[in-house]
Parts: structure tokens; C-alpha cells; sequence
């Protein structure tokens, strides 16, 4: 872990630089959007509602919240298996993606893609895969295409501790370094690669290094503080942007919950998972915050965690209500119409 | 002691190349290592080297002679004292190729003309030009139209292509559009599909399908499956070209057919044209396709001249065949060169009283299942000619679709024209027991004629 920053200072009370009230309000809902969103899928699988793999982003929130901050209009974003959490943060719709973890025609892929495989070109969401790493060529390419078309748009490419030692990685460093590739490698290392903890995978486990031979410089940062992961990003951001190329951001984050649905966890104590809650949780992190600042109130937060309680329980009503698609969708969109 | 200099293979597939330029004269004397004369393959153009000292007494084939057959003689060197008469085999040693590498063994006329398309304007004039000119103009036409089409792969800007494909497109569209990648090849598939999903129209080139392997997971499982997995959003419009199959003397790892494996994907389309017209109407039609297209040559092919009709904008449409000879006692069905050995075959067959119909699938995935069994209908026999190995192979495929599609009409089992079972050998002779033989498609054709 990094050291818990200036945030988690300001959390204890002091009256550090804090963003406004509006700014820490609204990394609040959107990461208790998150962790609603996804406790309630985890309730859905319970019930057979939702099949397959299912896995859960609860825990590494302030990653993607904190980095959406940084990111305008057209910056794409691109992940891996564990996505429901980016595609909120994107702006997706949550019945959108509710239904499709249900497997319905109201789903964002019309249930034919499930947990992993949702995309929303509207909202620069490009998936969503399902073979760890290979999101990152495919997030280099993204950026290969901004840089091609003269924008000045970044592409978040999101992988874990696990794709870290997948080769295709290297390769994409490497090319993105050689032609200044507008990608910043979010590696959000949550300490286990499926059961797999770091030590026991990487020979050289500060990831954030791992761009060194190809001169992608690289930065580690607390991945439990959103403000911490906003400023980081907020830097990575304007390198990018200013043509300097690729930069890697280690995100030290934690997930709370197995690897998917049907991981029973057995490779670590319970005592790890519950300091981790309750010494760096993200979300309570971000409510002292705003409370011991008086940058909000009780009242105020509970009108959220109502807003964000009815759009979850909206998003799981439509995702059992939506029908499932028609057979004759077996045979669509296997090739587009030239 | 004299010694004759015979014009060098400069390259696994070359046969003949062109004698640029002589820098030595008669009576000039040279050393083992002094450059002699510059040859021009249909790769590139090369340095050709003495390895024995001596005099050169006469030039045989002067400067400028083009098509000078690999191992004949093209100047006269006079071993000088002790030294000459040491080494005085030395260059028939460096020069004895094996006389004939295997897949030169099939007959090939300078310019295939027997290859009527009914899709082409009565009128229309022709130009001959080879596969790789075809591939090439394709390719410059489809850039020239539209902006978002750029090529990308290993040597394809500054070297102008390992097999010259895409020469002088550097000079033309410029290091932006032509891009040299390092050796990394599920890399830059998989940077080549990201770039299709942000909206551009990548033509991604393997030097050999052969190092697509490395790839693969990235053309199957990213290119081929994202549309349908988005639900229809996500189109990935793609070409993955370059040489497939054998070349000749590149043994196992650099010489098998891949169109069975990826014509088993859904979401893939998969190419692989015989004549230069296909292949320029077809690159055109793969890089205006909204999907991922295999675009699969021929090394062998690459040098080979065709006509071309002269049209502003030729474009042959994915999925379907060509009947490239009518005939009505069996039908003879490939792909890429196998369509040659089937014309050479039918040739023969047709010697012996036999009117073999060739078909030229030109695209594996879709299939023109339609003209298959119209064939087989006039025919009531099959012969299925590929350079890929059997089991699972295209030649299967054919036959399990005419089982479903057109048994009544079957008057012999449909038959299997393959590569052989095994790794491509290296040895000359091995080799080509390994690859078709136009007298293995004539006697299955015969023995599908009961003949």
C-alpha cells in the first residue's frame, strides 16, 4: 500500500486543500453508485438471476471515479472483465448494464455479452474482455487512432496485477512509447491476480516500474483516496495530452470481494479484508471528508444514498423485467451488413 | 581451367531474375568477394559476389537481360595458376540449388489469360500486371479514397515490403500511413484492432501468416467476437493480409496453409485469391468491408503475371467463386494456388477425354456453397485440391456441405486433394511429395470418373 496521503490528513480533520463541496459530493454518489450497483448484482447472482462469471468491483472505486474526473469529452476508456464499475463511471446507464448481467434484450450488448462484454460507443466505453491483457493492445490502438485522427484525446487502458505478466503488455509499452501513443496504463493492482498474491507472480512487484525500460515513466499512488487518484491523474492526463506519450499509474487498491462470484477467498485472512474496510475504505474516506470539513451534512449525504438506492433498485427492476432477447437474435450481429 | 558462372537464386522462390548491371568487363581480373554484377530478383535487387580469383574471359549474358534463368551460365572466369585450378568447382557448388524447387515444378505461363469473369464488361481492356503489382495498386487505390485507411506491419515503409508488396507506398502516404512495427505481432494486431474500433481502417500486414500465430487470440477472440458480443455496436472493419502457406525450402514453421483455421471463426472473413485480377478486385472489396477480413497470399503467387481488366474501380465482391474452366465430367474446387495445379490438371485431363470444371473459391468464409453444388449437379463428381492438411480442412468442410446439400447428385465419393499429413519437410525431394501434385489431381479426377 502507499502511504495514505494528504486526503486521508484533510480526513482527520484538518482543513487541508479540499475541492469544493460540488466536487466531493459528487465522487461520493458516484462511487456509492458503484458499490450499490454492485452489491445488488451480487444479490441477483445469489438468486440465479445473473449466470456465469460475475466479478465485483467493490473496494477499488476511487480508481475509476477519480480518474473519470480527469477526463473530457472523446477520452476512452477500456478495461478488462471487471467493468461495471468504469461503465458507471463512463456514464452508462445502470438498468443498461443490470440487464445485461441478467442476460436481457434491454442490456447493452441485447444479453449477448454478459459481465464482461459491454460497450457504449456513445459514452468511449470500449469493453469489457474477457482474455486478461489483451485490452491493452487494444486501449494502445484506441490511442493509436486518436493521435491518427490529430485529437488531443487519452485513452484510459485499465488492467490488473494479473495482465501485468502477460507479454502483450511489453509490447504495447514499447509501441506506445515509440510513437508517443496518448495512453495512460491504469494498472489497478489489487494485490491478487485471481488467488495469486503479487509476491507469489511478479519478480518485480512495484508495477509502476515496469515501464522503465522503454521509458515509460510510471507513478504509484493510493488507489483508496480519489483525491489522491485524481491528482495523479490530473498530471498523467496532461502528459498525455501534451504529446509526451504513454505514463503508467500503479494504483494500489484492494477488492473486498472474491475474484468472481465463485472465488471463496481462501487465500488471505479475513483480518486483511477487514482492516482494509476499515482503515482505507474509499467511500468513507471521501464522507469524513465532507463531514469533518462541514463541507456537507447528514441530511445531505442521505438524500444521496437514496437517489443512488432508487437508481440501483430502478436499474434491478428493469434487468428482471426487460425480456430476454428473441431466438432470432442467435443469428444478428455476427457480421454488419456491408 | 575455366569456369562457368551461373546466375545465382538469390531467394527461396526465385526461378529467373533480371541481370541489371555487369561491374566487371572481360579480362578483368577478380578476387573471391569483389562484387561482379547487380541482380534484380522480383524482390529486390542484389549484390552478387566472385568466390574464385581469376580472369573473366566473356560475358555471356549482357547487362539488361531480363528473365535469366536461375543456373545458366552468364560468364566465363579463367582460373589463374595454382590458385584457380584449387578451387575450380567452387562456383557450381555455390550456385547447384536443388535444379528446381518443389512448387516451380507446376508449369507457369508467363500470363495466365484463361480467366474469363462474367462479371467483368464485354469490351473491357486488360493490362498484365503481377499479383503483387495487383495487391499494391489495390491497396494505393483504397488509401488514395479514403483517409482512414492506413497500412501497418513489419518493413512494410522504409523496406518497402519483405516481399515488395508495398513499395512506394512510403514515398507516397507518408510515415503516418505507412508504419514500420517492431516484431511483435499480437501487439500490433491487437493495436490494429483497437485503431478499427476508434474508427479506422487498418490494413495490418503479417511478413507470413505463419507469425500470425502469435496473433491469433487477438484476430479470434478481439476482432472476430466484439461486434457480437457489443450486441451489434462494435464493429471492427480490419484486414489481416500477407503470404500463406508454403513458399519452397522454408520448411515446417514457415510453411502452412491457415485458411481452414480461420475460416472456423464466425465474424472473420476469409480470402484467398489465384489471379492478380482477384486479388486486386478483392483487396479493395476486404478493406471496404465493415468486418475483419483474413486476406490470405501466396508467396509463390506474388511474381506471378495475370491480366488485369483496366477498370477506374475494380472491385470483386466477397463470397463469391468463379468457374475458371467449364467442363462437364468432374469438378475440380480450390483456393489460392491450388487453383493453378487444378488448371494444369484439367490441362492434362482434358488430353486424356476428360472435361474437368475448375472452381476458384476466391473467399473461404462466406462460401459460395451455391456454385459448388450447381457444379456438382453437371458434374455428379468432386475433387477438392488445398495445400492445407487434411483433417479439418477445407476440402472436409466441401465434402460435409455436399453431404448435406447435394448427395443425390453424387455419382463417386467426393474426393481429397491435400497437403500430406505431416510438417512441411525441408529436403527438395521431401518437399514436394508434401505438396499437391497436378498428377495427384489428375488421378483423383480420373478415379472419381471411374477412369
Amino acid at each position: 500500500m502507499a502511504k495514505p496521503g494528504k486526503a486521508a490528513e484533510a480526513a482527520a480533520g484538518k482543513k487541508a486543500k479540499l475541492p469544493p463541496a460540488q466536487e466531493m459530493l459528487r465522487y461520493y454518489r458516484d462511487m456509492l453508485l458503484i458499490r450499490r450497483f454492485e452489491e445488488k448484482a451480487g444479490q441477483l447472482y445469489g438468486m440465479g438471476l445473473i449466470g456465469g462469471f460475475c466479478h465485483l468491483y467493490i473496494g477499488q472505486e476511487a480508481v475509476v471515479v477519480g480518474l473519470q474526473a480527469c477526463a473530457k469529452l472523446g477520452d476512452a476508456v477500456i478495461t478488462s472483465y471487471r467493468d461495471h464499475g468504469h461503465m458507471l463511471a463512463t456514464g452508462m446507464d445502470a438498468g443498461g448494464v443490470m440487464a445485461e448481467l441478467t442476460g436481457r434484450i434491454g442490456g447493452y450488448s441485447k444479453g449477448k455479452g454478459g459481465s464482461m462484454h459491454m460497450f457504449s460507443r456513445e459514452k468511449h466505453f470500449y469493453g469489457g474482455h474477457g482474455i486478461v491483457g489483451a485490452q491493452v493492445p487494444l486501449g494502445t490502438g484506441l490511442a493509436f487512432a486518436q493521435k491518427y485522427n490529430k485529437t488531443d484525446n487519452v485513452t484510459f487502458c485499465y488492467f490488473g496485477d494479473g495482465s501485468a505478466n502477460q507479454g502483450q503488455v511489453y509490447e504495447s509499452f514499447n509501441m506506445a512509447e515509440l510513437w508517443k501513443l496518448p495512453v495512460i496504463y491504469v494498472i489497478e493492482n489489487n494485490q491478487y491476480a485471481m488467488g495469486t498474491a503479487i509476491a507469489r507472480s511478479s519478480a518485480q512487484p512495484a508495477l509502476y516500474k515496469r515501464g522503465e525500460s522503454f521509458g515509460v515513466p510510471g507513478r504509484q499512488v493510493d488507489g483508496m483516496n480519489v483525491l489522491a487518484v485524481k491528482e495523479a491523474g490530473e498530471d498523467a492526463v496532461a502528459h498525455c495530452r501534451a504529446g509526451k506519450g504513454p505514463i503508467i499509474l500503479e494504483m494500489m487498491t484492494y477488492r473486498y470481494r472474491g475474484h468472481s462470484m465463485s472465488d471463496p477467498a481462501k487465500y488471505r485472512s479475513k483480518e486483511e479484508v477487514n482492516k482494509m474496510r476499515a482503515e482505507h475504505d474509499p467511500i468513507d474516506q471521501v464522507r469524513s471528508m465532507l463531514l469533518g470539513n462541514s463541507l456537507a451534512d447528514e441530511e445531505a449525504l442521505k438524500a444521496i444514498d437514496k437517489e443512488v438506492k432508487d437508481i440501483v433498485q430502478k436499474a434491478a427492476d428493469f434487468a428482471q423485467e426487460s425480456p430476454e432477447p428473441d431466438p432470432s437474435e442467435l443469428w444478428t450481429d455476427v457480421y454488419v451488413e456491408a | 581451367m575455366t569456369i562457368e558462372i551461373l546466375m545465382p537464386a538469390l531467394s527461396p522462390t526465385m526461378t529467373e531474375g533480371k541481370l541489371a548491371k555487369w561491374f566487371v568487363r572481360a579480362g578483368d581480373t577478380v578476387k573471391a568477394g569483389d562484387i561482379m554484377a547487380e541482380i534484380e530478383t522480383d524482390k529486390a535487387t542484389m549484390e552478387f559476389e566472385a568466390v574464385d580469383e581469376g580472369v573473366i574471359e566473356k560475358i555471356l549474358v549482357p547487362e539488361g537481360t531480363e528473365g535469366v534463368a536461375v543456373n545458366t551460365p552468364i560468364a566465363m572466369l579463367r582460373g589463374e595458376g595454382e590458385a584457380a585450378s584449387a578451387a575450380p568447382a567452387a562456383p557450381k557448388t555455390e550456385v547447384k540449388a536443388p535444379a528446381a524447387p518443389a512448387a516451380v515444378a507446376v508449369a507457369t505461363p508467363t500470363v495466365t489469360k484463361d480467366l474469363a469473369d462474367p462479371d467483368i464488361p464485354a469490351g473491357t481492356q486488360f493490362v498484365t500486371m503481377t499479383v503483387r503489382e495487383a495487391i499494391r495498386e489495390g491497396m494505393s487505390e483504397e488509401m488514395r479514397r479514403d483517409p482512414k485507411v492506413y497500412l501497418m506491419g513489419e518493413e512494410v515503409a522504409q523496406y518497402q515490403g519483405a516481399y515488395k508488396v508495398s513499395q512506394g507506398m512510403l514515398d507516397e502516404f507518408g510515415p503516418d500511413r505507412v508504419i514500420d512495427t517492431p516484431i511483435t505481432e499480437q501487439g500490433f494486431a491487437g493495436i490494429g484492432i483497437g485503431a478499427a474500433f476508434g474508427g479506422l481502417r487498418p490494413i495490418v500486414e503479417f511478413m507470413t501468416f505463419n507469425f500470425s500465430m502469435q496473433a491469433i487470440d487477438q484476430i479470434v477472440n478481439s476482432a472476430a467476437k466484439t461486434l457480437y458480443m457489443s450486441g451489434g455496436q462494435m464493429g471492427c472493419p480490419i484486414v489481416f493480409r500477407g503470404p500463406n502457406g508454403a513458399a519452397a525450402r522454408v520448411a515446417a514453421q514457415h510453411s502452412q496453409d491457415y485458411a481452414a483455421w480461420y475460416s472456423h471463426i464466425p465474424g472473420l472473413k476469409v480470402v484467398a485469391p489465384y489471379s492478380a485480377a482477384d486479388f486486386k478486385g478483392l483487396i479493395k472489396a476486404a478493406i471496404r468491408d465493415p468486418n475483419p477480413v483474413v486476406f490470405l497470399e501466396n508467396e509463390i503467387l506474388y511474381g506471378r503475371s495475370f491480366e488485369v481488366p483496366k477498370l477506374d474501380d475494380y472491385v470483386v465482391p466477397i463470397g463469391k467463386a468463379r468457374i475458371a474452366r467449364a467442363g462437364k465430367d468432374v469438378t475440380l474446387v480450390g483456393y489460392s494456388i491450388a487453383v493453378g495445379h487444378a488448371l494444369a490438371a484439367a490441362e492434362k485431363l482434358a488430353e486424356e477425354g476428360i472435361q474437368a470444371e475448375v472452381i476458384d473459391l476466391r473467399t473461404i468464409r462466406p462460401m459460395d456453397r451455391a456454385t459448388i453444388v450447381e457444379s456438382v449437379k453437371k458434374t455428379n463428381r468432386i475433387v477438392t485440391v488445398e495445400e492445407g492438411f487434411p483433417q479439418s480442412g477445407i476440402g472436409a468442410e466441401i465434402a460435409a456441405m455436399l453431404m448435406e446439400e447435394a448427395f443425390d447428385y453424387l455419382d463417386a465419393p467426393v474426393t481429397r486433394v491435400t497437403g500430406k499429413d505431416v510438417p512441411m519437410p525441408y529436403a527438395a525431394n521431401l518437399e514436394k511429395l508434401a505438396l499437391v501434385t497436378i498428377p495427384e489431381i489428375v488421378a483423383a479426377a480420373k478415379a472419381v470418373c471411374y477412369r
